[in-house]
């Protein structure tokens, strides 16, 4: 969530967390791999930014997975809605 | 907007939690899961066997458009408890996957308004994850079929 509006150091972004800073490091380091964060250095500094479209594909993944559940829970719901209506009449 | 079914399937794990919230009363919703009739008509498949109790067995059958049998599925109702949990294990007949274990909760919100919780347990994670994927990679190959499709026919008027 920190680095989705701008681009953060990584003593800028441990600074929010109580974890340990070579926690923090670590995390970053694993997610800069993963490809989710992007490194840009400027001057002495390293700044992190979100990688969007790498974000994207990781949710697209489960995406059709719930879809198909919710495309048959709809069904359920409007076959019981059907059925309710039935009833009470 | 919120989403009314959400998976969480955390990294690592071998479990999926799918959750639904249903404009319908609880008794209904438990409803569409122990009338064979119902469930035909909301999962497309037919039900062979379906005791519910415990120690009860059932088995569901889907067929394509020419009557060929795609899918079965069988398996052993651990716990039932009427209006509130079903717990059962699941085997996909003629495939690879182990058997699972799935927990279904259901939950009163208010008189007009239900809650499903469904916690699948796999034997491992990778079969955790095959089984997600799924869905992605049907959808691939759907999409494949149809840029073949397109690439034939443009083959064609060329």
């Amino acid at each position: 969530m920190l680095v989705a509006s701008q681009s953060m150091t990584a003593g800028a972004i441990a600074s929010n967390f109580d974890t340990a800073r070579p926690t923090v490091s670590k995390h970053l380091q694993i997610l800069t791999e993963c490809e989710l964060l992007g490194q840009e250095q400027n001057g002495r500094e390293i700044y992190y930014h979100l990688n969007p479209q790498k974000i994207k594909e990781i949710a697209d993944f489960i995406e059709p997975f719930r879809k198909m559940w919710d495309d048959r829970f709809n069904k359920l719901e409007a076959i019981m809605k059907e059925y309710k209506s039935e009833k009470t009449e | 907007m919120e989403r009314k079914t959400k998976v969480h399937a955390e990294d690592g794990k071998q479990e999926i939690v799918i959750t639904r919230e249903f404009d319908l009363p609880l008794e209904i919703l438990f409803k569409a899961y122990i009338e064979p009739e119902i469930i035909e008509q909301w999962m497309g498949t037919k039900v062979l066997k379906l005791e519910n109790k415990k120690h009860g067995g059932w088995q569901f059958e889907t067929s394509d458009a020419q009557g060929n049998v795609v899918f079965r599925a069988n398996g052993v109702i651990h716990e039932f408890v009427l209006n509130r949990k079903i717990t059962r294990t699941l085997e996909m007949e003629n495939t690879p996957f182990p058997v699972q274990l799935e927990f279904f909760e259901f939950e009163k919100l208010t008189d007009d308004t239900s809650k499903l919780n469904m916690h699948i347990v796999f034997r491992s994670v990778a079969d955790r994850d095959q089984l997600l994927k799924m869905p992605f990679a049907q959808g691939i190959n759907m999409a494949h079929n149809r840029l073949q499709d397109i690439v034939s026919k443009l083959k064609y008027i060329v």
